[in-house]
């Protein structure tokens, strides 16, 4: 009982000792500050990862792909079908991208990726990064109306408006149509235009005044946009004329990050806008593979706020992708396919079905991943980084428990004569360490508890305090066009925090071990003596 | 509660059950003589030929060498003896905060010397009272907490919460009985010497010993103060038959004891 009472006397009476537990407070503050970061970081880069990547990838290991997907598909339903909610067949293949930006050709290299525009939006999250409301819903290769997100609805109520988006889509396309003036079809492409607009579009009403690549455009002059003819797609015959103002090529859904780039302040200025045309470059298949090209109309956006993938990837029409790239079986019209994208039902294990389908096919030929496979190493990087950031910070609580034992010391040397006088009243040398511990454990629940109330009330707050440094600095602190978030992203796992603030209990326990046993092996006549 | 014996006089069953504490559960056993042990005439505090010596590095300095001392239940002895002469070394063998190098001590006919640390601990706390020449009050307790500490040490807080009106109560009486109920909720640093010995007094008895150990109590007091000291002691050795063992190097002190022995070249002699 004595322990409890004198341990909470000598803390009321030594607010010095609250001193050396200020770096335990600053430690266990950073480092849940840290780890909720780190966290949060993580979640979203992997919920960006997982939002491109099917839960398991079944690919060839050649760019030639490998036939007959359906078949495949079919086998594979036989190994893991209980685990399956859906597949979708994919061709990936290196390809240059070339657009023109005021009279500059901008050539960028690019993963041309040939989805199937029914299944792929079920198979990953890919529709939810459209800029199309309705592409979210479905995704459709055909240029929209208008319409396209000038908010960017996964950004923060910062994030600033895209007003160039306003005018994309069919507009936009008629308006360019009308500087540019009729293209020659063969101009820039062999092949026939890909499509006609099979619906009429509802003529919108124009901006008052646009400005495009240096030029300006009012209204008045913008009267005889007339709706496009209806044509039967199917029709061959081929016109002498590419007519822009009427017709799209194949569509393309272009990573955001290739169109535009995001200025100091965080607003996004676009290049391109869905409704212009680009050319995409690729090697064929077969041996020795030639270099064929096309042009494509872009049709929507992707933006999975990662940025590697959205400056490296382009989404096509797989039937046209395989086209192009002559990988079509002339006989059965079954085109060749690089990968197979797999999902799972929620609760099945994607590692289970891998080693499944690892098992059932032969390596050589196929790759079988799950989607954290592929991601390894970057997951591996940045896991790394936070241990290494928590070793460091877990070091600076070591340091602080040196500042503990030290001011423990003095405080125990003080306290000789007290220890005599309660050592000669009967307490035994385990009550007197008690006293110490328990003083050491208090400190230490004090110093990580105020810790972790700050850190997480840091968390909470983080976006305003990173502003507020940004005023204060004149410098941003979380640049939105580094990082590809408007905020910074931040997670709190209540098992790192108990984990941390136990740990820093332990420490401020062990170094009070030391001082509490010199008091406890105190002789009591020698403590008695002492002055 | 109010009029309870500050001081626990023993019963003879109680005598008898510290006495037995080897009992020889064998019939025959019982005819054995057990004239060593007779409570009523052992004493109850006894040193044999202590010897005590320090070391200042190889230097040996003997302090106590062979000290015999006997006190009976009920006796106020006074030990006197020059500053150095050992006499504190004494003391803190006696209440076993200390060892000696040879001899034994026997308190109760039952050898204190080589018990267990729990035992003694048990001892200091429970059987045997000590003041001292500087008070040793705790600075961060009130006067009231000072007093209650032995009994603070000597329970868990579970079960001193349980008593604690008890305690309070028996605390307070202490209190007023030294004449300090005015001063309970004082730190010792707001009291005067003599209030501060008096509390230290209360403390001593608070948990019913049966001997009180005093290393100079009135050393660091005026004269009248210590007086006052002395009058305590004497009554409480008289009202309540409390054995005192009391060290002093003030003969005027030391006269008013029942006995008087001398300390001198670390052996002892009747002065
Ligand atoms: N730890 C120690 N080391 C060396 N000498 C000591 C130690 N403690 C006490 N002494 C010596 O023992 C002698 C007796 O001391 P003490 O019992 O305090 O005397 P008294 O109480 O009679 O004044 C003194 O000479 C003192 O210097
Ligand atoms: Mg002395």
């Amino acid at each position: 009982m004595y322990k409890f009472l004198l341990c909470w006397r000598y803390l009321r009476t030594r607010y010095i000792a609250l001193a050396s537990v200020v770096s335990v407070t600053l430690g266990v503050a950073t480092m849940i500050v840290v780890n909720a970061v780190m966290e949060g970081f993580t979640h979203e880069m992997q919920d960006r990862i997982h939002g491109i990547l099917s839960d398991v990838v079944f690919e060839s290991h050649s760019l030639e792909g490998f036939p007959d997907p359906e078949g495949k598909m079919e086998q594979i339903r036989q190994v893991a079908g209980d685990y399956i909610a859906g597949m979708t067949s994919t061709v990936v293949i290196p390809a240059l991208l070339i657009f023109e930006v005021q009279g500059q050709t901008i050539t960028r290299q690019v993963n041309f990726i040939g989805v199937d525009e029914k299944t792929h939006g079920q198979v990953s999250d890919f529709n939810r990064y459209l800029q199309h409301p309705k592409n979210r819903e479905q995704l459709s290769f055909d240029l929209r109306n208008g319409g396209y997100d000038t908010i960017d609805h996964q950004g923060s109520d910062k994030s600033k408006p895209r007003d160039r988006m306003e005018i994309a889509g069919w507009e936009y396309r008629r308006i360019l149509a009308k500087i540019k003036g009729p293209i020659q079809a063969d101009r820039l492409s062999d092949s026939p235009p890909q499509s006609r607009v099979a619906s009429a579009p509802e003529p919108q009403a124009p901006p008052e005044e646009l400005e495009h690549e240096g030029w300006t455009y009012r209204r008045g002059e913008q009267l005889t946009a007339k709706p496009p003819e209806t044509k039967d797609p199917f029709e061959r015959s081929r016109p002498a004329e590419f007519d822009p103002a009427n017709e799209t090529h194949c569509g393309i859904v272009m990573g955001i990050a290739l169109a535009s780039f995001r200025g100091r302040d965080g607003t996004d200025h676009f290049m391109v806008l869905p409704g212009d045309d680009v050319k995409v470059t690729v090697p064929t298949a077969g041996m020795p593979p030639k270099i064929v090209d096309d042009n494509f109309t872009i049709v929507d956006f992707y933006e999975s706020k990662m940025s590697e993938y959205d400056a490296n990837f382009v989404f096509v029409p797989i039937r046209k992708l395989q086209e192009m790239r002559g990988m079509i079986d002339p006989q059965t019209g079954i085109g060749n396919v690089t990968s197979i994208q797999i999902k799972l039902h929620n609760d099945a294990d994607g590692q289970h079905v891998r080693n499944l389908l690892q098992a059932a096919f032969p390596p050589e030929l196929f790759g079988i991943q799950t989607w954290r496979d592929k991601q390894g190493p970057l997951l591996a990087a940045v896991h790394m980084e936070t241990a290494i950031l928590n070793v460091l910070l877990f070091m600076i609580i070591a340091v602080a428990g040196f500042g503990i034992l030290a001011i423990f010391y003095m405080i125990v040397v003080e306290k000789t004569r007290d220890i005599g006088i309660l050592k000669s009243l009967g307490a035994a040398s385990s009550g007197i360490m008690g006293i110490f511990l328990a003083y050491g454990l208090s400190l230490g629940i004090v110093g990580s508890g105020v810790g972790m109330l700050i850190g997480l009330v840091f968390v909470a707050h983080i976006n305003e305090i990173a502003d507020g440094l940004a005023w204060v600095t004149g410098q941003q602190v979380f640049d939105p066009s580094i990082y590809y978030f408007q905020q910074i992203p931040t997670i709190v796992q209540p098992f790192t925090v108990s984990w941390i603030v136990l740990g820093a209990m332990a420490i401020a326990i062990m170094a009070s071990i030391l001082p509490a046993r010199r008091a406890a092996r105190l002789h009591p006549v020698e403590a008695l003596r002492y002055e | 509660m109010s009029n309870a014996p500050l001081v626990k006089t023993p019963t003879a069953a109680h005598d008898a059950a510290r006495t037995h504490v080897k009992f020889d559960p064998q019939p025959g056993a019982a005819l054995a003589p057990r004239a060593p042990f007779q409570a009523t005439e052992a004493p109850q505090m006894a040193a044999q030929g202590l010897w005590k010596r320090y070391f200042k590095g190889r230097v040996e300095i003997p302090v106590l060498r062979g000290v015999e001392l006997e006190v009976r239940r009920g006796e106020f002895v006074s030990i006197i003896g020059q500053s150095g002469s050992g006499k504190s070394t004494l003391l803190h063998l006696l209440c076993t905060l200390d060892v000696p190098d040879q001899g034994e001590i026997r308190f109760q006919g039952q050898r204190i010397d080589n018990v267990s640390a729990r035992r003694r601990d048990q001892l200091r706390n429970k059987e045997l009272g000590m003041i001292f020449q500087f008070y040793h009050l705790l600075p961060e307790l009130t006067a009231l907490e000072n007093v209650l500490s032995p009994l603070l040490i000597a329970e868990g807080a579970w079960s001193y919460f349980r008593r604690r009106r008890e305690h309070l109560e028996r605390a307070k009486e202490l209190l007023d009985r030294v004449g300090l109920s005015h001063r309970l909720k004082h730190r010792p640093r707001e009291l005067s010497g003599g209030e501060m010995q008096r509390a230290a007094i209360a403390r001593a008895l608070v948990a019913g010993p049966e001997v009180l150990l005093a290393d100079e109590p009135t050393g660091n007091l005026d004269t009248r103060t210590g007086e006052e000291i002395l009058t305590i002691l004497r009554s409480l050795n008289e009202s309540q038959r409390l054995t005192v063992i009391m060290v002093t190097h003030d003969r005027a002190i030391a006269a008013q004891a029942d006995r008087t022995v001398r300390l001198a070249q670390g052996q002892m002699e009747i002065a």
